[in-house]
């Protein structure tokens, strides 16, 4: 017998009155069955963990991963602390020069250390959100107008239909080299790395956020332009008011499909580019071997889909916040 | 063809002896009484999961690049390529390279630049491992000591009859190595054809770079740390790789190494450090005292007697570093050898990092490289025995070394006698006896020493 029929058992009886019914029925559909969800998952991992022998050792089970938190976490301290002592070390350094050599002007260098697990999943962070900024600048604007011109539309269509379904990681090699080509200073703003993972971000965020805000446009509903006419609005103002507005769920839509694909594509090209961030711990773990590496491939594992899932949910409240129709957003 | 470039070019300045060439190069590094500031301190080196990075993570850890004032971060690289690439384009500073990389690179065959190298990182330290298939099939050939363990070295010929099995049930024999230029690549050759299994030839003026030309042993390349999975996969019967991948694969009970090139050749020069020759013209001081810390840094690896060797592996087995386990890393670096899971011998030479000269850059290192390169068949074409002394001097420059020596020397930080003698060092070591097949190399006739071989191209050869 399933958990939901208990329960539902529970709550027809007849003593409960209606009101507390529906709440014991919203408890048990928000909290408990989510709940036995997980706990069923974690069961079935650790059993099927328990019988999985690889050539590093048993794979982990859910007490392991757990262990391999920790230990990431105590590394971290650790490595914050290394961090200070050398911050400490090169003052002194300094310091010692300026006494010999008075012209020297000090320079503080940043901590040279590994990066950490948290720093990985910042570094992964601010590369995806860039990625999906720099996309939004540019989709936004070109899905606008793409929707406004029936002519613009036609032209610009079949190139987001043909780079539409191209999986973003066969941009890296091309980004790569034209980055690396066109990117040159001798002391760059941001680093190489972090501008192949943004470029092919944005790359793949592009098109489901043109197509989205085109159709969004494009479908806005004819009285609404009608009265734009009538007003005589000039453009601009016919965007601001009349366009936007009405498109914003649309587009938003799209923006959260964008975000989740954005997610996906940078922990993949973080690993095939050994850009930093989680998608190289994930690769480095893999490539050390030890017989800790695959707690913590699974712990990075778990992390990059609960940061994914706190992207989407963000999304989502923003959404609910800006858009007009709220209906939209539960989609 | 691109590689003839550097050859022409050479034939057309003035024909520079031997000798001479040493002192040439010295020309472009600036001998300061005291050695200056560095000129750019913030420096990003690339390494690969390999226990014979070592030098590179204790300089890091131990502080010796801060003391020479250089701020430098370590970053494991995905394979060979995208490291040498990343140092060509300068994303990187330098980096733990195969002895073969700057020949090749300087050369032109792959990617073409200068790449030099003033900083040998170490000898010996690769293994050669067959699955544990193949080595029940390799066993009954093997003598046996009255334990009942194998007599080491184990030589090809216990390999030839499998495979010659292989050959002709019509099966292609593969095994992995870690790059077409790689010490591995040269080393696996050189056992499989001293034990009469043809490794194949390349043909680069044909487009050919397999290097499976006439072989009965197909090599390919796979990145290191991928070679056990490989071998587990079915993938390939063996490979010649460095540490700790040959222990992971006896850890994993997947695996069985049969021989170290310890006893292929010993006291091999295995990697080197690479940068490029623009940085160190650009950065004289800056190559001075990264040279500085990394000798310090290989001279701790093996003081006293290797007492500081499980510190090493400690660092090692961090996750940014190796990362391996430790049992795993300790096994080759703090003197034994596991072969077969249980027979565990010492071999306290395993990896050297200090002691014998292991860090001076010699040109009969380089051209012991180029000789195999020739052998076959990367080189396509004769070269006189000027050309290959030419070439080292382009790569391999001791002035450097030398230079970053004397300094340690004059601080107190290091004694002389732990160097070379300077002032004869001719960068040329006596000729060399301890191979598997008893041939000597003398580095100083390397056209002589190529027609010695039974198997590979010889002088007038060409595919």
């Amino acid at each position: 017998m399933t958990a939901t029929s208990i329960v539902s058992k529970l709550s027809d009886n007849q003593v409960l009155s209606p009101k507390a019914k529906d709440m014991v029925n919203n408890i048990t559909r928000m909290a408990v069955i989510p709940l036995l969800g997980i706990l069923g998952f974690l069961l079935l991992w650790s059993a099927a963990a328990q019988n999985i022998d690889t050539s590093l050792g048993k794979f982990p089970g859910p007490a392991a991963v757990w262990e391999q938190f920790g230990s990431l976490y105590e590394e971290h301290t650790t490595e914050r602390g290394k961090e200070a002592a050398f911050y400490e070390r090169q003052e002194k350094r300094n310091a010692a020069r300026m006494e010999k050599d008075p012209d020297y002007v000090p320079k503080i260098r940043a901590y040279t250390g590994k990066e950490t697990f948290l720093d990985q999943i910042a570094t992964s962070l601010v590369t995806v959100m860039s990625g999906f900024l720099v996309a939004a600048a540019m989709a936004i604007p070109l899905g606008i107008a793409v929707g406004l011109s029936k002519t613009l539309n036609s032209a610009i269509n079949p190139i987001v239909q043909i780079f539409k379904p191209v999986s973003p990681l066969a941009w890296l090699p091309l980004v790569t080299m034209v980055v690396s080509a066109l990117y040159v200073s001798p002391d760059p703003m941001v680093s190489k790395s972090f501008l192949n993972s943004m470029i092919t971000v944005t790359l793949c965020c592009l098109w489901p956020m043109v197509i989205n805000t085109s159709v969004g446009v494009a479908s806005i509903d004819s009285d609404l332009v009608n009265v734009s006419r009538v007003l005589r609005l000039p453009a601009m103002t016919h965007v601001r008011k009349i366009v936007l507005p009405a498109s914003i769920p649309m587009i938003f839509t799209g923006m959260r499909l964008s975000l989740g694909v954005a997610w996906m594509v940078l922990i993949a090209a973080e690993m095939l580019a050994q850009n930093p961030g989680l998608g190289k711990f994930v690769w480095d773990e893999f490539q050390n071997g030890s017989s800790n590496s695959l707690a913590r491939i699974m712990a990075a594992v778990l992390v990059i889909g609960f940061i994914g899932f706190l992207l989407d949910r963000g999304m989502l409240q923003l959404q609910r916040y800006v858009s007009w129709d709220k209906s939209s957003a539960d989609r | 063809m691109n590689w003839l470039k550097p050859f022409k070019r050479a034939l057309s300045a003035t024909v520079i002896s031997a000798t001479c060439v040493g002192v040439s190069f010295t020309a472009s590094v600036v001998q300061a009484e005291e050695l200056g500031y560095p000129e750019k301190e913030e420096l990003r080196f690339g390494f690969i999961k390999l226990t014979d990075m070592a030098p590179i993570a204790i300089a890091y850890e131990k502080g010796y690049f801060e003391d020479e004032g250089l701020y430098v971060t370590i970053e494991a690289q995905a394979n060979w390529k995208v490291l040498l690439d990343g140092v060509i384009d300068g994303r990187l500073d330098g980096a733990h390279m195969l002895a073969g990389q700057p020949i090749a690179a300087t050369m032109g065959f792959g990617t073409e630049a200068h790449i030099i190298t003033p900083f040998s990182m170490d000898l010996n330290g690769n293994g050669i491992t067959v699955s544990n298939d193949i080595w029940e099939q390799m066993k009954p050939n093997i003598p046996k000591m009255d334990d009942g363990r194998p007599v080491h070295p184990i030589k090809a010929d216990a390999l030839k009859p499998v495979v010659e099995k292989y050959k002709s049930d019509g099966k292609p024999f593969n095994m992995g190595m870690v790059f077409p230029v790689s010490t591995h690549n040269y080393e696996l050759r050189y056992w499989l054809a001293a034990g009469g299994i043809h490794p194949g030839y390349y043909a680069p003026h044909k487009g050919d770079t397999s290097g499976q030309i006439d072989a009965d042993a197909l090599l390919s390349v796979t990145p290191p740390p991928q070679m056990p999975a490989t071998l587990e996969a079915g993938t390939i019967y063996g490979y010649c790789v460095g540490e700790p991948w040959n222990q992971q694969a006896v850890f994993k009970g997947i695996g069985v190494p049969v021989v170290t090139d310890y006893e292929i050749w010993k006291d091999n020069p295995e990697k080197v450090f690479g940068i490029t020759a623009e940085f160190a013209k650009k950065y004289p001081n800056t190559t001075v005292r990264l040279t500085r810390a990394l000798i310090r840094a290989a001279k701790w690896l093996d003081e006293n007697n290797n007492s500081n060797r499980p510190e090493a592996v400690k660092i090692l087995s961090q996750s940014n570093y190796v990362g391996a386990d430790y049992d795993v890393i300790a096994n080759s670096m703090t003197g034994t050898f596991e072969y077969e899971k249980g027979d565990k011998r010492e071999v306290p030479d395993f990896n050297v990092f200090f002691r014998y000269n292991a860090t001076y850059p010699y040109y009969s290192d380089a051209i012991w490289y180029l000789t195999q390169m020739r052998r076959w068949g990367q080189i396509s074409d004769d070269k006189s025995d000027e050309w290959y002394k030419e070439l080292a001097a382009k790569v391999y420059r001791p002035d450097i070394y030398k230079a970053a020596a004397e300094s340690l020397v004059d601080e107190g930080l290091i004694k002389a006698e732990e160097f070379p003698d300077f002032a004869t060092e001719d960068g040329f070591r006596d000729p060399q006896t301890h191979f598997i097949d008893g041939i000597v190399y003398d580095g100083t006739k390397p056209n002589e020493y190529i027609n010695k071989f039974a198997i590979g191209l010889k002088s007038g050869d060409k595919i």
